[in-house]
């Protein structure tokens, strides 16, 4: 916990997927410091290797080469087990698919994470699991299955799950992908109001709106880190979504 | 990681997917019930047909007329007519390694007692008959050497015959019947036998002294069959071989004639049911084989169709920081839980279906303690393997490549 360390900082990372005898290098050489409070867009056209650097990020996959410090600790000499309990204790990951358990209701899905933490007991984490599905809005669908869910409102029991271990960093693929303009922004503003709360935030998206709620936008083009500035109009989703016409439901019908 | 988290992921999955437990569980159940269904009527028909075979008399010996080349004795007592009383006689005088023989006529006859008739078979042969064929009497007597003398009309009745003509509880002994019109007093009832293996009721018969059957009721010398018991088993050969030079002598047949009868001990039709029974335990453990084979690949394929959607499932959990043993874990706790109950029914339908069989089929069925803890296990190894085996695979793979997996 060195304040002066950055959260995240990756040095040559590069990723290849082998297509028979062929190498491809998705990810060539990155090179990335992420400081904690962050809240990082990752942006770039389809194939440039976002996913690929983003599933490396949450230890969900291996670079093929580099080196990648996660809150000080050395992820790459992590045995598998390591790995686990990182993805546990310290990482949220959100994916654009949702992923979240069929038939099985949201409260539970949120509950999962803390099943696999021997920290948390049973009680506890029902608890911090209806306190998670709160924060998202979703406190009153807490026994709905993800068949009875919205696109949004699934994106936001998996953001309810990969908060209930009180993660350092959450990281996300493009998690409004598959979402309406208002939905995203209320996935939005969720982030900025978890960022604001010092929790670390990376975000792949390809929307440029979307990216203009974080307070950086990184590049990826061809598998490389292009740029990273700042984002300098940044905006509040919470003000953007009151923006958005309401709709009528005597407009819809004309 | 906790068990008792483990427990609730595990119970969690399975009453999330009711469909696919019960499809694998069903193929547990179909799999084991059958191998023990199929193995209890088998080894119920074997020990029946042993049980049969031995209520002949271990030791006993049969002669029929007509030789076993010709056909003689498959197309069935009395279509050869070449034994004759003096035959049996021959052998009682010869034979050093018989105690009992007895010349057996029998004739189909309808019976009738009061108001009540029957049809069975009335079988004449001497008072050794009864001990060369272990039949004891529940009441009264059995006919004595002077009754055989005299021609006396008595006989002895088995319980099914008495049953019919005199009423479940009634006394027979001393009673009156009329076989084919001649008057026969009931002097004894035979002990219960039941049905032999071919479903014939033993217990429907009536037996008389030979010369009353021979000479009042038939019209001809010629004898059906003729028994003897043998001094021991071990003699039992001898006696064969015995016997047939005895006979050989008395049809005076020269050495290029065929025998005209042939000699049976009751060992060489326990061989005959002997092989037949075994054939028949094989067929039915190849059945059996067979059933636990569909109902493993039942199981494996449930198992195997569902590895797509459970790889994902691994995936997700992984990625929220399952470790590779915890979903090992959960899949085995799973997998245990179906094959085991799955087993467990089984067994309780394989048992069930195999008392159903003995009672409405009229078969008897035995239930071994072997073939409950062979299906059972086979079935329940089946079913644990499929499902940690596809678990495995996926548990060594990456988060996002078991999430990718299609
Ligand atoms: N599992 C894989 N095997 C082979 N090639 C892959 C795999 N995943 C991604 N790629 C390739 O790597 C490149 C980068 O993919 P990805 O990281 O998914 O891009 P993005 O998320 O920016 O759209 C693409 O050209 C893609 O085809
Ligand atoms: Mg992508």
């Amino acid at each position: 916990m060195n304040q002066e360390k950055p959260l995240i900082s990756v040095k040559n990372l590069s990723k290849a997927y082998k297509m028979g005898d062929i190498e491809f290098f998705a990810l060539k050489n990155a090179t990335l410091d992420i400081e904690k409070g962050a809240f990082a867009a990752i942006m770039g056209p389809s194939g440039s290797g976002k996913s690929t650097f983003m599933n490396i990020l949450g230890c969900l996959d291996y670079p093929t080469k580099g080196e990648y410090f996660l809150d000080g600790v050395d992820v790459l000499k992590l045995t598998k087990n390591e790995l686990a309990e990182l993805r546990n204790k310290k990482i949220g990951f959100i994916f654009q698919s949702f992923n979240i358990l069929a038939r099985t209701s949201a409260l539970e899905n949120v509950e999962l994470p803390m099943l696999y933490n021997n920290s948390i007991n049973s009680k506890d984490g029902k608890e911090k699991a209806m306190n998670a599905l709160k924060s998202v809005g979703l406190a009153e669908r807490a026994n709905h299955l993800p068949s009875q869910l919205s696109g949004g409102q699934q994106q936001r029991v998996a953001i309810a799950r990969s908060l209930v271990n009180d993660p350092l960093v959450i990281m996300a693929d493009e998690p409004t992908g598959n979402l309406d303009t208002r939905s995203s922004y209320e996935i939005m503003e969720i982030f900025q109001q978890l960022n604001e709360k010092g929790i670390t935030i990376v975000m792949v998206t390809h929307e440029l709106d979307i990216a203009q709620f974080a307070k950086t936008n990184i590049m990826f083009r061809d598998g490389l880190i292009t740029e990273n500035n700042a984002v300098t109009t940044r905006k509040n989703a919470k003000e953007e979504i009151s923006k958005l016409p309401v709709i009528n439901p005597s407009e819809v019908l004309t | 990681m906790r068990i008792v988290n483990l427990l609730k992921i595990a119970y969690r999955s399975l009453i999330k997917n009711k469909l696919r437990v019960l499809l694998t569980m069903l193929g547990i159940i179909i799999g084991v019930a059958s191998v023990i269904a199929m193995l209890a009527i088998g080894q119920g028909s074997k020990q029946n047909i042993q049980a049969s075979v031995a209520s002949l008399g271990t030791n006993s010996v049969m002669i029929y007329p007509g030789s076993s080349s010709m056909g003689g004795v498959r197309m069935g007592a009395g279509s050869y007519s070449t034994l004759t009383r003096k035959d049996a006689e021959a052998i009682v005088a010869k034979c050093e390694f018989v105690t009992d023989v007895s010349p057996v006529v029998q004739k189909s006859s309808q019976i009738i007692a009061g108001n009540k008739n029957w049809h069975t078979m009335v079988v004449g042969g001497l008072s050794q008959y009864f001990s060369i064929r272990n039949l004891t009497i529940a009441k009264g007597n059995i006919f004595s050497t002077n009754d055989e003398r005299t021609a006396a009309k008595v006989c002895v009745i088995g319980l099914t015959v008495s049953d019919n003509l005199f009423g479940a509880n009634g006394d027979a002994v001393g009673k009156f019947m009329r076989i084919n019109s001649i008057p026969f007093k009931v002097i004894g009832v035979l002990e219960r036998k039941g049905q032999n293996s071919f479903g014939q009721d033993q217990d429907d018969i009536i037996i008389a002294p030979f010369s009353t059957v021979q000479k009042r009721m038939l019209t001809t010398i010629f004898l059906n069959s003729i028994l003897a018991s043998a001094t021991s088993e071990n003699d039992i050969d001898k006696a064969k071989e015995q016997i047939t030079s005895i006979l050989r002598t008395q049809h005076k047949l020269i050495p290029s004639n065929e025998d005209d009868f042939t000699v049976r001990s009751q060992a060489d039709i326990a061989n005959i049911f002997g092989s037949i029974s075994k054939i028949m335990t094989i067929l039915l453990a190849s059945i059996a084989g067979i059933s636990l084979v569909v109902g493993g690949i039942g199981i494996m394929n449930i198992m195997l169709v569902s590895v797509t959607e459970r790889t994902r499932e691994i995936g997700i959990r992984m990625a929220v920081g399952a470790k590779g043993r915890d979903v090992l874990v959960q899949f085995m706790i799973e997998s245990v839980f179906i094959s085991v109950l799955g087993g467990l029914i089984g067994i309780i339908l394989g048992i069930a279906v195999s008392m159903l069989v003995g009672k409405f089929g009229g078969w008897p069925v035995v239930i071994t303690p072997t073939s409950i803890l062979l299906s059972f296990v086979f079935s329940s190894a089946v079913g644990i393997f499929f499902g940690w085996y596809p678990a495995r695979k996926a548990a060594s793979l990456n988060p996002i490549d078991a999430l990718r997996y299609e």
